[in-house]
């Protein structure tokens, strides 16, 4: 291994601008004569707009336009749409309303967007946008998921019944009865997976600019993935050709998810800035964040599991209710479908499952992706079942979880996933020696010592990640293709830039593909520039989401190096006046096999270029290669995540007081941004459980619409956490690469509901588990213990 | 309009600003020194630390019109233009302190000013305490907190004992 190749703890090239505030985030760039935008909001959940009166506003000082739903209908700009067509069981196309990106006629969510103020400065905009007067006749508004397509509910959208979006299955119903008929032994959860909101710590900006000279629009965004935007806001939206749309996601303060997804604040920018002929510049506050940003999970599950007497699994039966809010956003519909049912079969051999789902809208904001997407709520799911199998059976959680592991690989589960490769019992046995899993019963009779309950929870996740085949996500109704491009372009003097798909927003591609580049050519990793997020730049690529990076981003940019090397393998064989096949080339050098006669890889790179040396008309001149890798299957990362929790009796507080994971994810790059990215993902994970939840009141109030409100996790809530790896190459991609950057969020929620439910003794703990509900549970388990 | 008077990062600024001119919005706007971030319109995140008269404080909650004669140092202005990075700026990289940065200028003068206040060995409880104020949501904290502590320590060397101010 080299100091910078495949494997090393490389520092990451892009930090020297983030430490010393030089980053370009969207909000950073200006362009001359820009103006600024403010959207006018409902503060109604549900309601018909029966007219906006701009008379006065237009009036105020530096406005320039103000724009409404009904002139962008007029001017015939396209709606957003749902990119993942879903079909119900009965075979009918899922019921996606119209999202137009401003509301006409009738607002769905508090925060549905009916007016944009365009003005000199921001100030001005406000301002105005506060004299603008919509004339609101509230409807009566739905906001949980589970009272959605009851009988009397508003319907919010007509050509959506019950306001059902889709009911999807996957399985055999009445296979799954006739297992469940027959159990010796059934678990059963009702769980409610919490929404949350993404909050990656920039907000959302856009910035459109309008060159009439060239007819052409240009948007700078905080977007995961810019060609996945140029292309619905040109084919679908219809603002502009792709060829006369640019667009920039410069650096990107944190998605998550959020940033995938075309939004309506950006499509208005582009409008008004050819509309008014300025720039236009919009960024969130923090507020506007809450209201517009897409939001996660929002499941509400019941879930049971059969066992038989020597506890192994015969099967899992799922009812989900999935609330996607009040539009169906970018990939919406995939999310708790073939992101979620797919992985039902954690890491278990499990002969049958079914599980159901009914899609639902409601008066709250859209939600779509969010870290993990899908993958956590299924993991809950799983991992909360075999925690309470385990308990109802008197086992062991960790022998339960043994006796029932995926041993024989490649596996196919009964809900269409192909697991390659994997070695569960290997990370679990490793995270509990670690975690010193044999001393837990004395720490737990030390905590009981000061009246304190302790708890050990287990996680022994699967995902998901590299999303996937296009050919197999196109049969499953995705829009789009999930390969990713790179381009690997050779400089005469033997540098190289590195031209890809992927989007980077914390990640660290520009060190970590670096270093592939660095490890495969045999040159410095200072040598190397990793380009992104500019589609004037880089050709096609589909962007940054679901740990695909690695897995398929890298694949691609594997692939352009073979290439490469192929090709100056040739002109090398040309320089050194040799017979290709005797081109050896190692260490950044074409050697001449059995000879010292060699030449370094800056000097076939030159003699690409400057073509004197080798016929042109069979080799081409320059080195400059491109690939489009598509993956042969999904990879499927797995851990075992390790929390252990005290808890204060009297107050109800939790506090986790150790974390151990240890995580397959195939090959890694970088340990020290891996590591990182667990870390990360942990954090979120444990929000959910324990902090973090969207609370809606009755009319549609987001009532956690703030950082006051919303618990967001501090440094405080967490302790050192312990992360370790075992690695099972992945077979699926020529890296071996399986991703890691969901894995944490995927596994924390259910370590620690798990180990709360082991210290409390009572299983009914909701997320987030606070301070009141864990206080509840205790009271509730030593009033069941009493009445026993 | 009024007039405020300023030292941003050693040199003197003068300027016409509309009275509701938030400090962040002053060094972002009129100095384009866009550094400094806004995470957050309720003071809790933190992005928008500087250092005010050698002192942490929010930017997005300071009127610049209240500060009028003081002296700001921001992340730009923490190491010499041509010099090495600060201490702390060095950890935050060596111990991989950052992700997406967005967080990471208000995390850096944060990390200063604490080392101004506690000194130069801070443990990991001192440290998560301290970063009450500001919010990640990239690294879970435990790379930063590991930061801060080599920031510190490194701090002690004598190097950027105090920011520029
Ligand atoms: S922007 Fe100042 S605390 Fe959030
Ligand atoms: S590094 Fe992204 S918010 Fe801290």
């Amino acid at each position: 291994m080299s100091a910078t190749g495949i494997g090393a703890s490389v520092r990451r090239k892009e930090d020297q601008r983030f430490i010393t505030g030089k980053g370009h985030y969207t909000d950073d760039i200006s362009r001359p004569g820009q103006a600024h935008a403010y959207f006018v909001r409902s503060p109604h959940a549900h309601a018909t707009v029966r007219g906006i009166d701009t008379a006065a506003a237009s009036a105020k000082p530096g406005v320039l336009a103000i724009l409404t739903g009904a002139q962008l209908a007029a001017d015939k700009i396209g709606n957003l749409i749902c990119g993942w067509m879903i079909h119900s069981k009965d075979g009918s196309p899922m019921n996606m309303a119209p999202h137009p990106a401003l509301a006409a006629g009738k607002v769905n969510h508090a925060g549905d967007a009916v007016a944009v103020v365009i003005a000199e400065t921001l100030a001005q905009a406000r301002d105005a946008s506060e004299a603008v007067k919509v004339d609101y006749q509230v409807l009566p508004a739905v906001v949980d998921p589970a009272k959605a397509q009851a009988k009397g509910a508003p319907q919010i959208h007509e050509g959506a019944p019950n306001n059902t979006i889709y009911q999807w299955e996957i399985g055999d119903s009445a296979a799954a009865e006739a297992v469940f008929k027959s159990a010796k032994h059934v678990a059963t959860v009702d769980l409610i997976n919490n929404r949350l909101v993404p909050n990656a710590l920039e907000p959302r900006a856009a910035l459109a600019e309008y060159d009439d000279g060239a007819d052409s629009l240009t948007l700078w965004n905080t977007s995961q993935n810019p060609h996945v935007a140029r292309l619905v806001i040109s084919a679908f939206v219809g603002m502009a050709p792709e060829h006369k749309l640019r667009v920039i996601a410069p650096d990107v303060g944190g998605g998550f998810g959020s940033k995938i997804f075309i939004y309506p604040e950006e499509v208005v920018c582009l409008w008004a800035a050819r509309k008014v002929g300025r720039p236009v510049k919009w960024t969130a506050d923090r507020s506007e964040a809450f209201l517009t940003d897409c939001h996660g999970r929002d499941h509400v599950t019941h879930a049971e599991l059969a066992l038989d007497d020597n506890g192994r699994i015969t099967g899992m039966r799922v009812k989900t209710i999935a609330n996607l809010g009040a539009y169906m956003s970018t990939f919406s519909s995939a999310v708790p479908t073939y992101l979620y049912a797919t992985l039902l079969s954690g890491q278990y051999e499990i002969p049958m499952i079914h599980c159901a789902v009914d899609a639902v809208y409601t008066n709250t904001v859209p939600v779509d992706a969010y870290r993990g997407a899908g993958r956590p709520e299924a993991t809950f799911v799983v991992e909360r079942l075999i925690e309470v199998a385990a308990r109802q059976l008197g086992l062991d959680p960790a022998e339960l979880r043994r006796r029932n592991f995926v041993k024989t690989f490649p596996y196919q589960t009964v809900v269409a996933s192909l697991y390659d490769a994997g070695d569960y019992n290997a990370s679990m046995k490793k995270a509990m020696d670690i975690h010193d899993v044999k001393g837990f019963g004395k720490r737990r009779r030390v905590s009981a010592r000061s009246g304190k309950l302790r708890g050990l929870g287990y996680s022994t996740y699967i995902e998901a990640c590299g999303v996937a085949p296009s050919a197999v996500v196109g049969s499953l109704g995705a829009g789009v293709g999930l390969w990713e491009s790179a381009e690997v372009r050779v400089n005469p003097a033997g540098t190289v830039e590195v031209l890809t798909g992927c989007h980077a927003h914390g990640q660290g591609h520009e060190t970590t593909f670096a270093q592939l580049v660095s490890e495969r050519l045999g040159i410095p990793i200072e040598q190397v520039s990793v380009v992104h997020g500019d589609t004037d730049k880089v050709q096609f690529g589909m962007g940054t989401y679901g740990s695909r990076s690695g897995a398929v981003g890298m694949s691609a940019i594997a692939k352009a190096l073979d290439k490469v090397e192929a090709k100056a393998k040739k002109i090398a064989a040309h320089l050194l006046e040799a017979a290709e096949a005797d081109i050896v080339f190692q260490d950044g050098k074409f050697t001449v096999a059995g000879t010292d006669k060699s030449l370094a890889f800056g000097e076939v790179a030159l003699g690409a270029y400057v073509a004197h040396k080798f016929p042109t008309g069979e080799i081409e001149p320059g080195l400059k290669e491109g690939a489009f890798y598509d993956p042969t299957n999904f990879t499927f990362p797995a851990g075992c995540h390790i929390c252990e929790i005290e808890i204060d009796q009297d107050t109800g507080r939790t506090e986790i007081v150790a974390w151990t994971a240890v995580d397959d994810f195939g090959v890694v790059i970088n340990p020290m941004i891996v590591e990182g990215q667990v870390h990360g993902g942990i954090a979120q994970g444990v929000g959910q459980a324990l902090l973090e939840g969207a609370v809606y009141d009755a009319d549609g109030q987001l009532v956690s619409g703030s950082f006051m409100d919303y618990a967001m996790p501090h440094a405080e809530n967490f302790p050192s956490i312990k992360v370790d790896t075992t690695v099972t190459k992945c077979p699926s991609n020529p890296l071996g690469i399986k991703g890691c950057g969901e894995a944490g969020a995927i596994a924390a929620p259910a370590a620690v509901i798990n180990a709360i439910t082991d210290a409390v003794g009572h299983e009914n703990v909701t997320m987030p588990a606070t301070a009141q509900v864990v206080w509840a549970a205790v009271r509730k388990a030593k009033a069941v213990r009493a009445a026993a | 309009m009024p007039t405020v008077s300023l030292t941003v990062n050693g040199k003197a600024v003068t300027a016409d600003v509309d009275p509701r001119t938030l400090l962040v919005q002053f060094l972002r706007e009129h100095l384009r020194l866009t550094g400094t971030h806004v995470g957050c319109d309720t003071s809790q995140c933190g992005a928008c630390v500087v250092h005010l008269d050698g002192k942490a404080v929010k930017s997005c909650t300071t009127l610049v019109l209240s500060i009028n004669g003081s002296s700001v140092t921001t992340i730009e202005g923490l190491a010499d233009a041509n010099g090495p990075l600060h201490p702390m700026q060095e950890a935050f990289r060596q111990n991989h302190g950052l992700q997406c940065g967005y967080c990471t200028p208000g995390m850096i003068m944060a990390a200063v000013d604490m080392v101004n206040r506690k000194g130069n060995d801070l443990d990991d409880h001192t440290i998560r305490k301290e970063l009450d104020g500001n919010l990640c949501r990239c690294t879970g904290y435990h790379n930063i907190v590991k930061s801060i502590a080599a920031g510190a320590r490194a701090m002690a060397g004598g190097a950027g004992q105090q920011a520029a101010e």
